[in-house]
């Protein structure tokens, strides 16, 4: 029997806000990881998979539950493992040779074994002749290639990655996968696990033999799927096609369900929802591209392909447009519903006034602001005031980001004007609504 | 400067030939070392030889004069930076001590510097007495509160926004607080840091200029200096003497900006944060040559070898724990409580300590005649910088659109910053005596002689930095006149600007204290206004009127940096930065 490498118990992770209920990141996460398997995290992004990894790592704590590696409990950072970051992390100052000997210097590795050590480690992951380069120098696949060979050079036993490829273009994070892939099926590399945290679908069927699906608002993992293709596994392949829209249609699926009274995915209800800042233009975009291009209905992976979008985006923008009522997602697919296929024929002028009506009748923020401008004589109102208001709900980013998202909605259906110097919101106009829930 | 790795001693030994260019190098760097051995000694003389040797108006004294100058200069600079490593780190580091130090810095950089001088000179002096050193020390003293602060600010900020990502780094690979300074915060903040340092060097050359020749109640010291030099030259009327050293400043900045701030800017573009390459590098020849002396290199070997061993150390502290646990927030906010508390009292009883001396000596009819004097010298500041601005803006905008010139220019008006204006004040006082002119007028335009050329280098780096593009859709649309002044160069320039007015500003305050009040010979002018009541009360000992006067124009200038330079600052920040 293979004995567990780490062994998360019921971990919680919580921040305490003043005048508030604390926040909750994380709740009751179980997760159990084996030598010699690949295992991704994967889920929306603030679904705290990225505190998790922190929390393994050992840069934060748990505020609840058992961390434990190896069958010890995580106290802070140790040798054991080492992290890859989304955004490569490199010390500009310092070159190639330098920026990978920086964990054998904390380990006080003698001058001439730590050099040997990086200058190993820098050729294994295919970067010779650049030791003495510094990063400015280098592309964006080659600063990712030493942020792993920083990370492989301590020999760490698990091996951390965050995001490591979602800050690349499509075809250097596939070359640096694969070759990635090679090193690990070629047991070249001393680690004997890897935890990967991604929001790229594609890339976790590709790379894992377990996936395991967050969700959002707290962070949870609700579902686990095994991969079982052989390496190195193909993209076309039907199986892996299926994988891939099978899970497209769980992190669906599963958000839908989340919230019974259909209001999209967003978590919380009413006032409490965070909406994402998801543009107008790419709404219509969509619309447009459903209409013209798929009869109305689409795979999502499909749309994801077309529209050139990260999965992250297009869940969001989905979202959104199903929350107003012109899209419904169900099992993978999204389909236009019969006010989005009205949308999508009408002129740019009539569009305005059914994207008003939708955002007033299906976004409690907007109806709610719309109220208390109604009520102001000069009908405007300082953004403070919802600001304050939403923090009771959400964290302060979240509110942030919602109403910006609702201003710039409210400002292309001209509800609301904005004067940012001002930080003002004016009612424009609307003083009859006439679509109903 | 990063080396490759050490070859095998056979090549190695090859290598120990000089090459040429230690032809150049290696008797510059000797000569300044021999330099500086025996001037350095020279300045532990025995205060009675300094108080008998005149200062000698002959030109050939200069040289020596002038490295007596710049070491001084070079000594305070080194308290600067120590000074800000302890104190910076400290402010960043501790949320508490934070809160306490970051004002005080404030403050601080508020408060005329040259004020201090007659306290510091009386406590130094007593420190070692009979001795040079401790004139010494005031003068350095007095120099090192014209960079500190700034300095220390801008490291502070430094540290507060290194990247996370880079922080997590360090952690999770378990660095400690030693390495991760020396890897992480230091190089982070060093572009900023050196940017300041260059800013304090120009305030720097006006300080130690005023602050060799000093006289408190009456204690006279005059330290072998060029600004002992021209006070000397202003008490003899001799304005060829004025002229020397004029012309050496000119030379010794030179120097300096060459063979010192030229290199460290070209070596510290390693430490730019953006990971695109930039346009243009920063050069500088010095630099070439070291790195090129092979003798030079081979004897820094050792040097650079023991600091890399140093700093590669895991501690010179004991590891600071990892803050681990989660604070509990009540207690945390009541410890907040009593700790702001605490503070709170100390500055209470700070303002009871100065109210009640002052009080002991003046009434509200000296705080009221010195507001008025501070609102005098406040218009001063306001016409001129305006005036300044009025004249400059045009001038720097027209050059910084044409790369050609400003390339010329720019270099021109930073030099104009950084040379000690005052040297300059005999040439106008004189000129002012002999045509018997308003001294209340004519006195003004010194405050902004050296301060004006923040304004022109600053317009000049904003016109230049412009985006051709929007210049193109301007000229496209044909834009013209005063349409295109309003809309277009004005909106561009103004964070630029705004940065050369404050520091226009704050530098004019300080000169206040040096140019309301002037002599030639045993001619005197006076102007009315506050830095012309802080320098009588320095030069008759009147402690009492210069604690009221220093707090009153710390006061004013800090309600003008809150009321007027901020929020115009946060305005730019918002609204005009460009990319």
């Amino acid at each position: 029997m293979n004995p567990d490498l780490l062994s998360l118990k019921k971990i919680g992770k919580s921040f305490p806000r003043v005048g508030n209920d604390p926040l909750v990141v994380l709740d009751n996460v179980d997760l159990q990881l084996k030598s010699g398997e690949i295992v991704s995290l994967l889920g929306r992004s603030g679904s705290g998979k990225s505190t998790l990894l922190r929390i393994i790592s050992g840069l934060i704590e748990a505020s609840s539950g058992e961390a434990e590696f190896k069958g010890r409990p995580i106290r802070g950072p140790s040798g054991e493992m080492a992290m890859v970051f989304q955004s490569f992390a490199l010390f500009p100052w310092l070159t190639v040779l330098e920026n990978v000997e920086l964990g054998l210097i904390a380990m006080e590795v003698p001058r001439d074994e730590s050099k040997k050590r990086a200058r190993h480690a820098i050729e294994l992951i295919g970067l010779s002749g650049f030791e003495n380069a510094y990063p400015r120098e280098l592309s964006g696949g080659m600063r990712q290639r030493v942020g792993f060979a920083r990370a492989l050079v301590v020999q760490p036993t698990l091996l951390l990655m965050d995001e490591p490829f979602s800050a690349l273009d499509v075809l250097t994070a596939e070359t640096l996968r694969t070759d990635f892939l090679d090193l690990w099926v070629e047991g070249r590399m001393p680690i004997k696990s890897v935890l990967l945290v991604t929001h790229n679908i594609e890339e976790a069927v590709l790379m894992c033999d377990r996936i395991l699906i967050f969700s959002s608002n707290p962070g949870r993992i609700a579902e686990e799927v095994r991969v079982n293709l052989p390496h190195p596994r193909n993209r076309l392949d039907p199986t892996f096609r299926k994988i891939v829209d099978s899970i497209y249609a769980r992190m669906t699926t599963h958000n839908a369900k989340q919230s019974p009274q259909s209001d999209g995915a967003f978590p919380g209800l009413g006032l409490g929802m965070v909406l994402p800042d998801v543009s107008t233009n790419l709404m219509s975009g969509l619309i447009e591209n459903l209409a013209q291009e798929h009869k109305g209905r689409a795979d999502l992976p499909v749309i994801a392909a077309a529209l050139q979008l990260e999965v992250d985006n297009l869940l969001h923008l989905a979202e959104t447009l199903q929350l107003l009522r012109f899209v419904e997602l169900s099992e993978g697919d999204i389909a236009l519903t019969a006010a989005g296929t009205r949308y999508a024929n009408m002129s740019s002028d009539d569009r305005k006034d059914l994207f008003a009506d939708h955002l007033l009748a299906y976004v409690p923020l907007a109806a709610h602001m719309r109220r208390v401008l109604e009520e102001r004589p000069d009908r405007s109102a300082r953004i403070s005031r919802f600001l304050e208001e939403l923090e009771d709900y959400m964290t302060e980013d979240n509110a942030k980001e919602s109403l910006k998202a609702v201003i710039a909605w409210g400002r292309y259906a001209e509800i609301f004007s904005y004067s940012e110097s001002a930080t003002m919101v004016v009612l424009l106009r609307r003083d009859a609504v006439t679509a109903t829930p | 400067m990063s080396r490759p790795l050490l070859p095998p001693i056979s090549v190695r030994s090859a290598r120990l030939l000089p090459s040429r260019w230690d032809l150049l190098a290696l008797p510059i760097i000797l000569a300044v070392f021999v330099l500086f051995a025996h001037t350095a000694r020279s300045m532990s003389a025995p205060l009675s030889v300094v108080e008998t040797a005149a200062i000698s108006l002959d030109p050939s004294a200069l040289p020596a004069y002038a490295l007596m100058t710049t070491l001084r200069m070079l000594a305070a600079m080194l308290l600067s930076i120590i000074f800000t490593f302890t104190y910076g780190t400290l402010a960043a580091k501790s949320r508490r001590a934070g809160a306490l130090m970051v004002p005080t810095l404030d403050i601080l950089q508020s408060v005329p510097i040259l004020g201090f001088l007659s306290f510091t000179v009386t406590a130094f002096l007593g420190l070692f007495p009979g001795n040079q050193l401790g004139a010494e020390c005031a003068a350095v003293f007095a120099i090192f509160t014209s960079q500190a602060w700034n300095m220390a600010f801008s490291f502070y900020q430094s540290l507060r926004t290194v990247p996370a990502d880079l922080n997590e780094v360090t952690y999770s690979f378990g660095l400690s607080g030693w390495q991760r300074f020396w890897r992480l915060e230091v190089p982070f903040g060093m572009p900023g840091l050196i940017w300041n340092m260059m800013m304090s060097m120009s305030g720097g050359w006006f300080f130690v200029v005023a602050s060799e020749a000093i006289s408190v109640g009456n204690t006279t010291i005059t330290l072998p200096g060029v600004g002992s030099y021209v006070a000397t030259a202003i008490a003899y009327k001799n304005l060829a003497a004025v002229g020397w050293s004029l012309l050496t400043m000119l030379i010794v900045i030179t120097l300096y900006d060459q063979l010192l701030f030229r290199p460290i800017v070209a070596w510290a573009d390693k430490f730019r944060f953006e990971d695109s390459a930039s346009a243009e590098v920063p050069r500088s020849w010095f630099l070439d040559l070291l790195n090129r002396a092979r003798w030079v290199q081979e004897s820094a070997g050792p040097v650079s070898l023991a600091a890399r061993q140093l700093i590669r150390r895991r501690s010179i502290f004991p590891r600071a724990p990892l803050n681990f646990g989660e604070a509990n927030p009540v207690r945390e906010k009541w410890i907040d409580r009593l700790w702001y508390a605490f503070v709170g009292l100390i500055a209470v009883y700070a303002v009871w300590q100065v109210f009640t001396y002052t009080r002991s000596a003046l009434g509200w009819g000296d705080v009221v005649t010195v507001v008025g004097y501070g609102l005098i010298t406040f218009m001063r500041v306001i016409v001129l910088i305006a005036l300044a601005s009025l004249f400059w803006v045009p001038i720097g905008v027209w050059i910084g659109m044409r790369p050609r010139w400003a390339q010329i220019a720019q270099p021109i008006a930073q030099f104009m910053a950084a040379f000690p204006a005052n040297l300059m004040f005999p040439v106008a006082v004189a000129l002012i005596v002999r045509f018997r002119l308003n001294a209340d007028v004519w006195l003004s335009p010194l405050m902004v002689l050296g301060t004006q050329w923040y304004i022109l280098f600053n317009v000049i780096a904003g016109a230049s930095a412009f985006p051709s593009d929007l210049k193109d859709v301007a000229t496209g649309m044909r834009i013209k006149g005063w349409l295109w002044w309003r809309k277009v160069a004005l909106p561009g320039i103004f964070p630029y600007y705004l940065t050369g007015a404050i520091t226009a500003s704050g530098g004019s305050w300080n000169a206040s204290v040096v140019s309301e009040i002037a002599s030639w010979g045993n001619e005197k002018l006076e102007a009315h206004g506050l830095g012309a009541y802080i320098a009588k009360a320095t030069e008759s000992g009147d402690y009492h009127r210069l604690v009221l006067g220093i707090a009153v124009m710390s006061v004013f200038v800090t309600l003008l940096n809150r009321t007027i330079w901020r929020p115009l600052y946060n305005y730019a920040e918002r609204r005009l930065k460009l990319g």
